[in-house]
């Protein structure tokens, strides 16, 4: 197999080709400012009016309650930020989890600085919060929730309902950051009583540089980018027309097939994992077994290293991702990883592979018969599996 | 990332294994920080290293220096052993990013450890050598986890 074996769509995913296609035209024929009044703009103004109902509809929401920003991480900066801000009056208490993106964590550190205080929320061996701890958390200065959908790492899908309910019932702002189960899991934010929800366009399908920050109406957070009237005066800045509409292709593709990709992912995605916690030992899987993202498995392989791995599945055209302190640029390994309780020498041998509805079976097998070696070589050079060895026979 | 040296003594890592009965044996670094090299020499009668070996989990970079470091030392005398300094090694792998400038120093204590050793076991002082402070022997702590 020499083709690349694409198993990150964690990290980003492919724009897909009929998404490309209906963002062209916004490039170099309907270039015009959807601000603007004359009738040229129309066609710009009418295709981000579109974009803007598919993603409502997707989870549930009002047209008039999305806002475009440039990507998840602003979304989630200006939630945090902003909602700070708006309702310090109230409070300075944020509650939020210990396995957020560093979008959430290092704003909320930041707001730490600036007199605020963040509870950080414990999770368990597959990564769930408690609802107890929450519940426990919850003070009369608390003034938002913030907790992420599903996890970038591990995959792992937090009880959304459960934590809506409990934060209406207190009476305290839901945000969600949902930029890795958008598109991927059903969300209703009527049901699940979310406030406020980040995603991206980048990671289902569509062009990076677009994500949007859907705002419950009646919330009184302002703006954080400051300048034109775009966007209800809440987010300045000409509008990224065909990113958004690249980000509305693709969140219909998305929507609309969501059901046979689940079913298909998660399918390939337990094959994935069966095979390797059968075949190579000394291994796990991280994250919850059922409640996870059906794209995501991630494993820790004991005795290596990730970036080692990486390095090795690379050169066989497999591209993957690992939480070792090597590929964090820091002497730490990833912060969910030691959430959930795993050993620094445990984390330092992480591999995430996330797939896709095009992944086959065929790559699987590869990717598993590939690793298998690749594990046996790196543990062949390692001195804790010699170690190990020795102490066994002993 | 890395130069083509680094990947190719990554890639075809020289000297890889353990040493019967050696004459001397360090191990250096910690799991925590995700680098632990360990470093076998057989050093004869005339003081001159006839064989080294390795054993390293960590990084790229960890296994590339750790490789380079054996064929550094092999067949020079212990003295000579001691001027293999981090900068030598990156220097002989055309280089190492930045944050991976730790792995040479890792190696360099490799080294040191590995001759503490055998000074130790033959009852030998080597001139300008000390007990590296991250040697951690036998005594790492056993990693306890369920699988």
């Amino acid at each position: 197999m020499s083709q690349l074996i694409y198993l990150d769509n964690a990290a980003t995913t492919q724009v897909y080709p009929e998404v490309l296609d209906a963002m062209i035209p916004y490039f170099t024929e309907y270039y015009g400012n959807p601000s603007a009044i004359y009738t040229f703009a129309g066609n710009a103004k009418k295709a981000v009016d579109h974009a803007r109902t598919i993603l409502a509809e997707g989870i549930h929401a009002k047209a008039e309650e999305i806002y475009f920003t440039g990507g998840g991480s602003e979304s989630d900066n200006w939630v945090l930020k902003a909602t700070a801000e708006a309702y310090s009056s109230k409070g300075k208490h944020i509650i939020t989890t210990k396995i957020e993106h560093h979008a959430i964590l290092h704003t909320a550190e930041y707001l730490e600085k600036k007199g605020y205080e963040v509870t950080y929320l414990n999770v368990d061996e597959n990564g769930l919060i408690s609802l107890d701890e929450l519940k426990a958390a919850i003070r009369p200065d608390t003034i938002l929730i913030s907790i992420m959908a599903a996890n970038n790492e591990i995959g792992t899908v937090e009880p959304l309902a459960e934590i809506g309910a409990i934060a209406k019932e207190k009476g305290v702002l839901f945000h969600t950051d949902a930029v890795q189960a958008f598109g991927h899991i059903p969300l209703d934010v009527d049901a699940m009583n979310i406030d406020m929800l980040s995603a991206s366009g980048h990671k289902v399908n569509g062009p990076k540089g677009i994500g949007m920050l859907y705002i419950r109406k009646g919330i009184k957070i302002r703006s954080f980018v400051h300048g034109g009237a775009q966007e209800r005066q809440r987010r300045a800045g000409t509008h990224n027309v065909p990113g958004i509409v690249g980000f509305g292709k693709a969140a219909e593709i998305a929507l609309t097939n969501m059901e046979q990709r689940v079913k298909y992912e998660t399918e390939l995605r337990d094959y994935l994992i069966e095979r390797v916690l059968a075949e190579i030992p000394y291994s796990r899987l991280n994250g919850d077994r059922t409640k996870r993202l059906p794209n995501n498995a991630n494993f820790c392989f004991r005795f290596i290293e990730g970036e080692s791995m990486l390095i090795l599945l690379d050169q066989n055209g497999i591209c993957g991702s690992s939480g070792s302190a090597c590929t964090s640029g820091s002497l730490d390994p990833s912060h969910v990883l030691l959430a959930i309780g795993l050993a620094h020498e445990i984390a330092h041998g992480s591999l995430r592979l996330t797939l896709s509805e095009k992944t086959t079976k065929e790559e699987i097998d590869y990717t598993v018969d590939k690793l298998k070696e690749i594990i046996d070589r790196l543990r062949s050079m390692s001195p804790l599996y010699e170690d190990f060895i020795k102490k066994q026979s002993k | 990332m890395y130069s083509e040296k680094v990947m190719d003594h990554f890639n075809n890592p020289r000297n890889v294994g353990e040493i019967d009965n050696p004459s001397g044996v360090g191990t250096v670094g910690n799991a925590k920080c995700g680098d632990i090299m360990r470093m076998y020499l057989d050093i004869d009668e005339n003081g001159i290293i006839q064989e080294a070996k390795f054993k390293t989990f960590g990084c790229g970079a960890a296994v590339a220096t750790s490789s380079m470091a054996t064929e550094l030392v092999k067949g020079k005398t212990v003295q000579e052993a001691l001027q293999v300094t981090n900068k030598a090694v990156m220097e002989a792998l055309d280089g190492l990013p930045p944050v991976k400038v730790h792995c040479s120093l890792l190696a360099e204590e490799a080294i040191h450890a590995a001759l503490w050793d055998y000074a130790e076991k033959h009852n030998i002082k080597i001139e300008g050598l000390e007990k590296p402070v991250t040697d951690i022997g036998e005594k790492e702590e056993e990693i306890e986890e369920e699988y």
